[in-house]
């Protein structure tokens, strides 16, 4: 499989995953090292960086690549915050950001997000960008100079799956960023789908931490997602009404 | 008194020096952390005839004066933690015996308990409350079961996933409609759709507990050092004691650590704090008669009611190093979510709001059992399971537990280090 490439930085997986509702470090642990990730993102909102035997140790053991995440936050001026602080505690330019807009949902506000899109590449952050399935948007984004565009399948945890193919094919023609489809993956399937779509990459991290079998399922998810890479570049047939018989009519 | 060989010397004139050192051939065990685990432990070895020392700058401080006390392995269970519940079902069948012993011991009389028939199930522990006897005396031990209940759809979809797992595991659940969770609880709001009923699970007052052991071990004579150990003394590749804040040392045949969240600052042990902020609410009448737990749009809280008529609230679950500040979207959440499950509780009066530590391992294991350097022994990484799992602790130590032993064994972290 090609490498992923998020500014300018390279990835030979694309699976990236996130570590929330993981029973415990031990479970967490064996899920990261099934699926093969080189890049995690960590809720930084009651995490201290600096305690010992945390999550980020669990990382650093595995040295992958942590993105610092701003989960948990409702406005732009919260999001910058977090993000600060995650740079000064993490020293990593790298966020994904997140500004949700309400807590039944958890669906991004496009508005808060720009907002504090634009202010964070101001000043020299590296944004990944979690949003709705909104071309326009993404589009929008990308100009004002985030290096990923990240649009949800479907609801952060409902396992859901992508609840708008088209407009995540929208996204991907439009975009020269990376696209990651970020939110709602609940098995193998979706991921694979998000990959034929054309993204770049999958985020999760539900689908993994709270199966039963949390190993097998990043598993899957690995193997889902490099399958629906190799399908895109391998360019699928077109879909026909009628039978078309693959043999013995040509030599 | 059986349990006193160490000598405490008067307090140096220079430096206020505390030593206490063994009286010749005699086997002290000192044990580390005055919580409900490394009390336990020192009650047990004392009643074993064990001379012992407890070193604790506060007992029953930490996270046994935060834990709620749910004694519920059954409704706690997860899917990726069987032997969890093992440890779990093993130590709640020693509860009764344990609270029974413990409430002689220290002269209390009654627990309100007495123990079930022999007839129960493989999981079943068969605890029955002793006919009138009141609830909120001794212990405050209680073992009218849990009752898990869900609120929309998709939080019912996952309780039925979960009954159908616990009955795999031959767990004794129950499942209820919300209507009959309204039975039982008639407090719950009537957006509760249905429920699970773990009958066997139990709870206790964690701070009564202490307060117990504490005097139970004052009746045996068992020295308690009120200082901060802040070292392990080593001589010849062994553990021989450790050393105290401000000063001076105990020396003993074997160190127990039960420091709890503060084990992995003392030894080569992988403990980490994790943080957890409870409330605790005072109605003149009981609003519930059994644990109520329940997830809230996939956030979960539980509501221990307690004999006194406190209700406990909790709790959340923190990975903020040694933090113990109680923060206002800490107590926001746990409100919000016990409201949801009960709208009574906004007019109870607050008690007591306060953050404690959990010991927190990498597997949600604890760690108890030899280390692998001589005079060194573990009991410790309790995590959310010190209370439930004290019993068990103490059996495990004195070689009554051999195979659960397996899944506590320190060893299994070697690789990590």
């Amino acid at each position: 499989m090609d490498d992923l490439i998020i500014a300018g930085e390279k990835f030979s997986s694309r699976l990236i995953m996130g570590t929330g509702g993981a029973p415990s470090l031990e479970v967490l642990d064996q899920a990261l090292a099934a699926s093969g990730t080189e890049l995690t993102t960590v809720a930084m909102r009651r995490l201290d960086p600096a305690a010992r035997g945390s999550v980020l140790d669990v990382l650093r053991r595995r040295d992958i690549k942590v993105l610092p995440n701003t989960a948990g936050c409702f406005t732009a001026g919260e999001a910058v915050l977090t993000a600060r602080l995650a740079r000064e505690a993490l020293g990593t330019d790298w966020v994904k950001l997140e500004v949700i807009a309400d807590e039944r949902t958890l669906l991004p506000d496009p508005i808060e997000t720009f907002d504090a899109a634009e202010r964070l590449v101001a000043d020299g952050f590296v944004v990944l960008p979690y949003i709705g399935d909104d071309p326009a948007l993404a589009r929008r984004l990308e100009q004002a100079g985030c290096a990923a565009v990240m649009p949800l399948g479907a609801p952060i945890g409902s396992g859901l799956g992508i609840r708008n193919p088209h407009n995540i094919e929208l996204i991907v023609e439009a975009a020269s960023v990376p696209v990651i489809l970020d939110a709602g993956i609940g098995t193998a399937s979706d991921a694979a789908l998000a990959m034929e779509l054309g993204c770049d990459a999958v985020l999760l991290a539900t689908a993994v931490t709270r199966a039963q079998r949390p190993d097998l399922m990043a598993a899957a998810m690995k193997e889902a997602v490099r399958a629906g890479r190799l399908a895109r570049q391998a360019g699928r047939i077109p879909r026909r009404r009628y039978a078309e018989a693959s043999s013995p009519m040509t030599p | 008194m059986t349990g006193l060989r160490g000598r405490l010397h008067g307090p140096s004139t220079a430096r206020h020096l505390i030593r206490i050192m063994p009286a010749k051939g005699a086997q002290v065990d000192v044990i580390v952390g005055g919580g409900v685990v490394g009390l336990s432990v020192a009650w047990r070895l004392a009643r074993e005839g064990r001379p012992v020392t407890v070193i604790d700058p506060a007992p029953g401080s930490g996270a046994s004066h935060a834990a709620a006390g749910m004694l519920a392995p059954v409704s706690e269970v997860t899917y990726t933690e069987a032997p969890l519940l093992r440890l779990g079902v093993a130590s709640l069948r020693r509860w009764p015996a344990f609270a029974a012993e413990l409430a002689a011991d220290a002269g209390l009389g009654t627990t309100g308990l007495e123990a079930g028939g022999q007839e129960s199930p493989e999981h079943a522990v068969g605890l029955r409350l002793a006919p009138g006897a009141p609830p909120g005396r001794g212990l405050d031990l209680r073992a009218d079961g849990t009752l898990d209940v869900a609120f929309g759809a998709d939080d019912l979809a996952a309780l039925e996933e979960l009954a159908a797992f616990m009955d795999k595991l031959g767990l004794p659940v129950e499942r209820l409609t919300g209507r009959e969770c309204r039975r039982l609880e008639p407090m719950l709001a009537p957006s509760v759709r249905g429920g699970l009923l773990a009958p066997d699970d139990a709870w206790v007052n964690p701070r009564r507990v202490t307060a117990a052991l504490l005097t139970a071990l004052e009746r045996r004579g068992v020295p308690l050092v009120r200082a901060r150990a802040t070292g392990l003394l080593h001589e010849d590749g062994a553990v021989v004691g450790v050393r105290l804040e401000p000063g001076g040392e105990v020396r003993g045949e074997r160190v127990v650590l039960a420091a709890g969240a503060w084990s992995g600052g003392l030894a080569d042990v992988p403990v980490r704090p994790v943080k957890g902020q409870i409330m605790r609410l005072r109605s003149p009448q009981p609003l519930l008669s059994r644990c109520v737990r329940g997830a809230v749009h996939g956030s979960s809280v539980y509501l221990v009611p307690r004999g006194d008529g406190e209700l406990v609230v909790g709790a959340t679950q923190e990975e903020m190093g040694f933090d113990t500040k109680v923060t206002a979207g800490g107590l926001y959440e746990l409100l919000r979510d016990a409201r949801e499950l009960v709208p009574g509780v906004t007019e109870l009066e607050v008690a007591d709001v306060v953050a404690g530590l959990r010991p927190g391992t990498p597997d949600n294991l604890p760690v108890i059992g030899p280390s692998g350097t001589p005079g060194l022994v573990y009991a410790t990484g309790h995590h959310r399971g010190g209370v439930l799992l004290a019993p068990l602790t103490t059996a495990i130590l004195l070689g009554e537990e051999s195979e659960l032993a397996a899944l506590c064994a320190p060893g299994r972290f070697r690789d990590l280090s």
